[in-house]
């Protein structure tokens, strides 16, 4: 009982320094970039949630943040880029084309990134405001924080521990204000 | 407008070259045979009355149900002259070829690839006739208008089931 | 026109490379080098969209260059072969996303022209379209310069231009009510009016953004970095802007003095009291001068235009083409089935085939359309401005270093969206 509170509570310290230290790769292709640019910059200012710094290789990164439409033949770049980012990693679509492929629909554009990658929050608009950004952002804050990103679950599963069921649910059903 | 290069035109090839020609809605065009491709644009490129030292764009237009069913068109103008003309080459369904403009106006050679790439018309004499837009594995021609807009061809997805 | 002439080398007398007299005693010519490919793309930080090349490098020199393009393939024509008329516009936005108005109005002429109503448009439609156009182009080379100087380190010239930039997309946002695209334009006119106070707070933003160019301009110009970067970096010649079609700001630093608002004056350009900046080396440094001096000028312009604005109904007087007011749809039938009308089928627009052309952000942006009568374009195609700019960069590269690459393809502004459609 101690033995299990000591990993719970340490879990979360670590979930928490996590949280706050996340060094993004930005894979900007599109329209969404020019947004990404401005929530970087002074006005909106990402670095003031923790999320500062921007690695240009992916191999420095543990969150993707996939900036605008990907194409068919992007997909490959896509799936090599999130294969050399570090466990564990979280990923976040940005704009609806990233999401869902958005109003593109046709024999050119994937129909959302989670086509290739596993996407722990999607950030809808076209383009997203910088606002909606950063509310994304908190969002997957509390979401590592409670160690329910696709690469946390799957580092668990893979050590053998048990994975709350709860854990796996959408997305959608969760809210942070719920949290405590 | 451009009402002398039409006339230029008529006046050097007088072959049947020029299988129609006309003006619409202030943009002068003119349909030239296949094989009369390329004397045509080194003509307007050199001519002094025309002097179309400038290329401006080349694309395709799928004429279904009509023949000959492809249009290669392009777009010239003259910066010292300010005029510019369009002019049409017909490309039949069965073997849709054009001879290249590279050795005219070398900009054209992208232009070239992409309207092969898109419309599949092969361009004779193409220094490196590739695809552009679409990846090599891609098969089809999705600008023909039998292309359906939705049909993809996916390089990678990911495995139901996979632990990712 | 020659494709075969060999590379380009940069004139010896304006490089100078730390201490040393010119490029050429870089090299040690006892060393063996061996040719190697080296791969850039298509997720590299300094390729705006994505973009892949190809180069084959012998030590630090390229020696040919491939540039593989369409990672952004969003199939512009084949989407707006299923659209209305009106519903292309979204579309048009997403081509080059920094300066969409200015896409939106090419394709609103082209389809103007097509329907013959280009003279029926009230004069105070014209002129918001110049305004926010120019507006458009302000943000769209702020966003170069400021992109292009940050992949030399200059960060700080990049949080600057952004700084100005900001201003100028929450100007168009109390506009259209869209921060980026804004599908603020509508056949026969514009969607709303401008708000009120829209004049007086454009002229202080053009203020603060003249505050904002300077800055940009002490920190740059007379900066050994960035200079020995820029100078002689990336010629293009005349007769290859020429052969290769490369029009705007990279085609006038050749020397090519080629404005489409001041050749075949569109909307009321000539009206306006503007210059044409023209470059006479035709190299990054050129391209740079070039963008900075058209910022200045789009002011000039914006300043005419304010002072001038007439007042009057900016949507075209036509019940065929332009939506009846809100207040009629409701409250009355005729109105109603002409906004479902409108809505549903979309505009009619005859058959027929149309190039019309206006000056965008990069360069003569082209619409050539061809209308079967149906609701529905048959084909859209945009000629894209800066797929020029890229392809001659084949030609260019070779001979250059590798870390001119990201200096030169910074300054021919490749939109991702413009370039792939
Ligand atoms: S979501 Fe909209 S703004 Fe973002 S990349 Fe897609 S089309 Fe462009």
């Amino acid at each position: 009982m101690g033995f299990e509170f000591h990993t719970s509570s340490l879990k979360a310290a670590v979930n928490w320094a996590r949280k706050f230290s996340l060094f993004q790769y930005p894979f900007v292709t599109a329209c969404c970039g020019m947004e990404f640019m401005s929530v970087a910059a002074p006005k909106y200012d990402i670095a003031r949630f923790g999320a500062e710094f921007p690695r240009f290789s992916p191999r420095q990164a543990d969150l993707l943040i996939i900036v605008g439409t990907i194409t068919e033949r992007q997909g490959p770049a896509l799936r090599r880029i999130y294969e050399q980012m570090c466990e564990p990693k979280w990923v976040v679509a940005f704009g609806v084309c990233a999401s869902t492929g958005g109003f593109y629909q046709n024999y050119s554009t994937m129909p959302g990134a989670d086509q290739v990658v596993p996407v722990d929050v999607y950030i809808p608009g076209c383009p997203p405001r910088p606002e909606q950004v950063l509310d994304g952002l908190i969002l997957l804050q509390e979401r590592i924080q409670r160690g329910e990103g696709h690469s946390q679950i799957a580092i668990e599963a893979e050590k053998g521990y048990d994975v709350p069921l709860a854990a796996i649910r959408p997305l959608g059903s969760t809210h942070r204000k719920e949290e405590p | 407008m451009a009402q002398i290069v039409l006339d230029r035109l008529g006046a050097r090839f007088t072959g049947g070259e020029i299988l129609e020609s006309g003006s619409e809605h202030g943009d002068e065009w003119a349909r030239i045979r296949r094989d009369a491709w390329i004397p045509v644009a080194m003509f307007l490129r050199d001519d002094p009355s025309t002097k179309m030292e400038m290329f401006i764009d080349l694309t395709c237009v799928d004429r279904f149900g009509k023949e000959p069913r492809f249009d290669v068109v392009l777009h010239v103008y003259s910066v010292s002259l300010k005029h510019r003309v369009r002019l049409y080459c017909g490309a039949p369904e069965e073997d849709p070829w054009v001879d290249t403009l590279v050795s005219v106006w070398a900009g054209t050679n992208w232009f070239e690839r992409e309207a092969y790439d898109l419309y599949g018309v092969r361009f004779k004499g193409h220094p490196d006739l590739r695809r552009i837009l679409m990846y090599p594995e891609f098969v089809g021609h999705p600008l023909r208008k039998d292309y359906p807009k939705e049909k993809r061809q996916p390089l990678v997805r990911r495995q139901a089931g996979a632990p990712d | 026109m020659d494709t075969t002439d060999g590379p380009l080398v940069p004139p010896q007398h304006r490089r100078v490379v730390l201490g040393f007299k010119d490029a050429e005693d870089l090299e040690a010519p006892d060393l063996p080098t061996e040719s190697l490919p080296l791969n850039m793309g298509p997720s590299h930080p300094a390729m705006h969209g994505t973009v892949r090349m190809v180069l084959e490098v012998e030590g630090e020199k390229i020696s040919s260059a491939d540039i593989q393009i369409g990672y952004l393939h969003r199939c512009f024509e084949k989407e707006s072969e299923s659209a209305t008329w009106t519903q292309v516009f979204p579309y048009t936005d997403r081509l080059n996303y920094i300066s969409p108005m200015l896409n939106n109005v090419g394709y609103a002429l082209a389809v103007e022209k097509l329907m013959g109503i280009a003279d029926d448009i009230p004069e105070r439609a014209l002129f918001i379209r110049v305004i926010v156009g120019e507006v458009s182009r302000i943000a769209d080379h702020l966003t170069c310069l400021g992109a292009g100087a940050m992949e030399l380190g200059a960060f700080t010239v990049f949080l600057y231009a952004l700084k100005a930039r900001e201003w100028l997309f929450e100007l168009l946002e109390e506009v259209c009510g869209a921060r980026l695209t804004s599908t603020y334009l509508r056949i026969g006119g514009v969607h709303f009016d401008l708000p009120p106070e829209f004049g007086p707070k454009l002229l202080d933003i053009l203020a603060r953004t003249r505050i904002v160019m300077s800055d940009i301009g002490k920190l740059l110009e007379r900066n050994r970095i960035f200079r020995d970067r820029m100078d002689g970096i990336g010629i293009i010649t005349k007769e290859d802007a020429l052969a290769y079609g490369i029009t705007g700001p990279v085609g006038r630093s050749t020397g090519l003095a080629y404005d489409v608002r001041k050749d075949h004056p569109y909307l009321v350009y000539d009206r306006f009291d503007f210059d044409v900046p023209v470059g006479s080396v035709g190299d990054n440094f050129d391209r740079y001068a070039v963008r900075v001096e058209e910022v200045n000028q789009s002011m000039r312009i914006l300043e005419q235009a304010l002072a001038t604005i007439p007042a009057g109904p900016f949507m075209i007087n036509n019940p065929r083409v332009a939506l009846p007011p809100k207040s009629e749809t409701y409250n009355s039938i005729e109105a109603m089935i002409a906004h479902f009308k409108i809505i549903m089928d979309g505009i009619h627009v005859p058959p027929g085939e149309v190039y019309s052309y206006t000056e965008a952000g990069n360069g003569e942006l082209g619409f050539y359309i061809v209308s079967d009568g149906s609701g529905r374009p048959w084909k859209c195609r945009v000629r894209p401005p800066c797929l020029p700019a890229v392809a001659v960069l084949t030609k260019v590269l070779p001979g250059l270093f590798i870390a001119d690459v990201v200096p030169t393809f910074g300054m021919m502004n490749m939109i991702g969206g413009e370039c792939d459609r």
